[in-house]
């Protein structure tokens, strides 16, 4: 049986073999902050962590992710730098409808990790494939920057 | 307006277990009105927006406010509980005054308190407002309260739960027994199902899956979520289609030139049945025809809704923007008592206007009562919310004009042409509102087939911003409705306007070039509104420094006003044409004008959004369709705007004072659409006509130089 490791947790998958990893978070394990918004790995909306690096999951066989930490929006909300981040996305008013925010903040946590100092630039380019189609961009922008310096 | 037929104050607001519950019939769909009201609740009545609720927006319950559009929520559920407020505030303090046995005037009001000065005499506002009557009446001169900066920093509803992705939209709802369930598309709205082919529906039946067929439309539902997406492909796979002749092929914009039209005289932002159509302009100075393609509402999140059937009964969870049409709209379809139908709005992406949520919230039920008693949650896939929303119409928008010695427009005709925006599901004559709904054009119902009428309103549909804001002596406004054309259509943010301001600001960048003048001097020597021309030279004052003139660079600058009435807005972009013939954005800077702002972080949120919306459709977005139904049916084929294309923006809001609050969620894209057109003009010397403005109609257009 599948096992995968989510939220620190071991968790034995009961979900199809080829259900991708989005929707074992969603519907197996009632995750829901994991957004699916084109189950074409498109959009952005579905990002999770891979161990530190941000992975879209809505198209992926959950089985692919065996042996790597994946870790939820849920699960980043207990993490410093989760926590770090989601505090600049606030003060930053970095959301209208929301549904790409989870996506984003776990892809600038992604950024945050593996980064450590980033500039502008460089978060417009690992952010290209999250769509918004409110135009939350320069605030989700600001709210990156804020939180590489610490001041979220 | 919402208080004639709704006048009393408890039909806006009440007192529940402490805390204040605002009743509204406009539904937050990521622009923040629920943040608003309740701001308007605490400034008027002094309490902690943490003591304040926005009630669930429900048939039968809210106030009936028609359709959350226009930019009209400010105005009007806004302005509504502006009113019920004060007079609740007033009345609450007279009930105070009564109690203490003192006077009013020696009384305070502030942070939920209501406090006599002299003495330790002290009463919650909320203990007062449960007790005011019943039939008290909301008064219309009540007099609002000072603005309460104080305010500033509370967040915006639900952001919080946002970021930590605990905020429960319409596709994370769970319910006992749910099932999921996913609709098997037809390749174009009228195409016939055939048949199935037996073997893949047994199987599919076998794995447990319900089908669920109502003429051609079909869909598939059971657990898990993902058997069922499967199970829709497969299924989808089996089926054989008739598409009959298929969707008309074609440039869409030669085919309505041809077409008959319905046109109508525009006089004053109203079209005009009784008025001789006003002649072209023989010898023009200026001649252009701007074109908008279909567009997209793309919202993030395709389409659902949650559906039950109980009891005769239907409850149905929705991200629609007029709960009270729609519930008309399904109960006539089903034949079904309006009562007998619930619908309430539950949050889902940003719409941008009337996407597939209705058809959604429809095919939800036409499922969910195949199943009596089991709670279903419809959703669409990416493919088929690209291929089935109702489009923004494509638009052709012909300028003639004429000047005077100075350089100055003298007359201008101008024809606004396209298909309807009016798509939604509203009654009207003819089962309109049934007729709006896509499956019944599927479905065994005798339903007759929507025939669009021109929208006479002031400033609606396409002559939304016809009318130019600029005091041209002579106008010659035309809307031209060409109906039936290839693609079925509705209401995208902006409407008209977006087509309408990018032909007018474009024409007046291009008659300033001539002229010799400053593109904001030039528009402001047109401009008679004394705030119009404020928020030109506050835009003015912002570009202190001169564009920067490199190889390919070019400012851009566009004035709007939304409807002539709304929030006015100038922009200046600065930009550049690569080498590939791309647009870089570098700086967007935008001047607004909103009146007496209720949000101030809201407001801005609103503008810099609509910037980047606008510079989306101005750049990358049009559908494509073949014969077979829509071929854009991806972000891939779709492209919009990315994280690495965004400018940095710059936004100054001046002082409304205490002029009404206008709505702002509509005013910034059109500017913006012609500001990046006029920007490409200044960067490049070539004038584009048709969006959107990507690196192959720029290379085209530099070829034919």
């Amino acid at each position: 049986m599948l096992k995968l490791r989510i939220n620190g947790q071991l968790r034995a998958v009961t979900s199809a073999p080829d259900t991708p990893l989005a929707y074992v978070l969603r519907d197996e394990f009632k995750l829901k902050g994991t957004k699916i918004g084109c189950g074409l790995e498109q959009c952005g909306a579905c990002t999770v962590l891979a161990d530190d690096e941000a992975v879209q999951s809505c198209a992926t066989p959950a089985a692919v992710f065996e042996g790597r930490a994946i870790t939820t929006i849920e699960g980043l909300s207990q993490t410093p730098e989760g926590k770090r981040v989601q505090q600049a996305f606030v003060a930053q008013r970095a959301a209208q409808c929301g549904y790409c925010t989870a996506g984003l903040v776990v892809a600038v946590t992604s950024l945050l990790r593996t980064q450590g100092a980033f500039d502008r630039a460089t978060a417009q380019t690992a952010l290209r494939g999250h769509l918004c189609r409110c135009g939350s961009h320069p605030r989700v922008l600001a709210a990156a920057e804020a939180a590489q310096k610490g001041d979220g | 307006m919402s208080l004639t037929v709704y006048p009393f104050v408890r039909d806006w607001l009440r007192v529940a277990q402490g805390r204040l519950v605002l009743r509204t019939g406009k539904v937050d769909i990521g622009q923040r009105i629920s943040t608003a009201l309740m701001r308007i609740a605490a400034e008027e009545l002094s309490l902690p927006i943490d003591r304040i609720d926005v009630a669930p927006v429900r048939t039968g319950d809210s106030p009936d406010e028609g359709i959350t559009s226009g930019s009209n929520s400010i105005q009007q559920t806004g302005q509504a509980q502006r009113l019920a407020c004060a007079t609740a505030r007033g009345a609450a303090l007279l009930r105070a005054a009564e109690g203490f046995g003192v006077d009013v005037a020696a009384l305070d009001l502030a942070e939920g308190l209501v406090r006599h000065r002299g003495s330790n005499k002290q009463i919650s506002v909320l203990d007062l407002l449960s007790e005011l009557a019943d039939d008290l009446k909301v008064d219309p001169e009540a007099p609002s309260r000072a603005l309460n900066t104080a305010l500033g920093d509370a967040p915006p509803r639900g952001l919080r739960a946002m970021v930590e992705g605990t905020f429960a939209y319409l596709h994370d709802l769970e319910r006992p027994g749910m099932l999921h369930a996913r609709i098997v598309r037809p390749p174009v709205l009228d195409a016939v199902l055939i048949d199935i082919d037996p073997d893949p529906l047994h199987r599919a039946q076998a794995a447990g899956l319900q089908i669920i067929r109502d003429g051609s439309f079909l869909a598939v539902a059971g657990t898990p979520e993902w058997a069922v997406v499967r199970g829709a492909e497969k299924l989808s796979a089996a089926c054989n289609w008739d598409i009959g002749t298929g969707l008309e092929t074609g440039d869409v914009f030669e085919v309505m030139a041809e077409r008959d039209a319905e046109r109508l005289t525009v006089v004053n932002g109203f079209p005009e049945t009784s008025l001789r159509l006003p002649e072209p302009i023989e010898t023009p100075d200026f001649e252009a025809t701007f074109k908008r393609p279909y567009t997209l509402h793309g919202a993030l999140a395709p389409s659902a809704a949650l559906a039950e059937f109980k009891a005769g009964q239907l409850e149905i969870l929705t991200h629609s923007q007029g709960i009270y049409p729609l519930r008309d709209s399904i109960a006539d379809s089903l034949a079904m008592a309006p009562e007998d139908v619930v619908v309430e709005h539950a949050p889902g992406s940003g719409c941008y206007g009337h996407n597939a949520a209705d058809d959604v919230a429809f095919e939800t039920a036409l499922i969910a009562r195949a199943l009596p008693d089991r709670p279903v949650l419809l959703k669409y896939t990416r493919a088929d919310e690209h291929a089935r929303e109702p489009v923004g119409p494509a638009m052709a928008v012909s300028v003639r004009a004429s000047l005077d010695d100075e350089g100055e427009v003298a007359a201008l005709w101008m024809e606004a042409r396209g298909d309807t925006f009016r798509g939604r599901p509203r009654a009207g004559p003819n089962r309109a509102g049934a007729a709006r709904l896509a499956a019944n054009r599927a479905r065994d119902a005798d339903i007759p087939r929507f025939v669009p009428e021109p929208n006479m309103n002031r400033h609606a549909g396409l002559h939304r911003n016809l009318d130019p804001i600029y005091a041209f002596a002579d106008k010659r406004l035309v809307k031209a409705l060409v109906p039936d054309l290839p693609l079925r259509s509705s209401a995208l943010r902006c409407l008209g306007a977006t087509a309408n301001i990018l032909a007018l600001e474009s024409m007046m960048d291009s008659l300033a070039g001539r002229a010799g003048a400053d593109p904001i001097s030039y528009r402001q020597r047109h401009l008679e509104d004394r705030r119009a021309a404020a928020v030109l030279d506050r835009l003015q004052d912002m570009l202190k420094r001169p564009p920067f003139l490199g190889e390919g660079a070019g400012r851009g600058i566009a004035y709007a006003q939304y409807k002539n009435a709304m929030t006015r807005v100038g922009v200046a972009v600065d930009l550049t044409v690569q080498e590939c013939g791309a647009v870089r954005l570098d700086h967007v800077r935008l001047a607004a004008d909103a009146g007496r702002v209720v949000d101030a972080d809201g407001l801005r949120a609103q503008l810099e959004g609509g910037v980047l919306q606008g510079a989306s459709w101005a750049l990358h977005e049009e559908v494509h369709w073949g014969p077979s139904g829509r071929e854009t049916l991806d972000w891939d084929s779709y492209p919009v705007l990315r994280f690495d294309e965004v400018p940095k923006i710059t936004i100054e809001v001046i002082g409304g004072g205490d002029a009404p609050s206008v709505g702002a969620g509509e005013a910034s894209p059109p500017p913006t659409v012609a500001a990046i057109a006029n920007g490409i003009f200044a960067a490049t010397g070539l004038r584009l006509y048709r969006l959107p403005l990507n690196a192959d109609a720029i290379m085209t257009a530099a070829l034919q130089e």
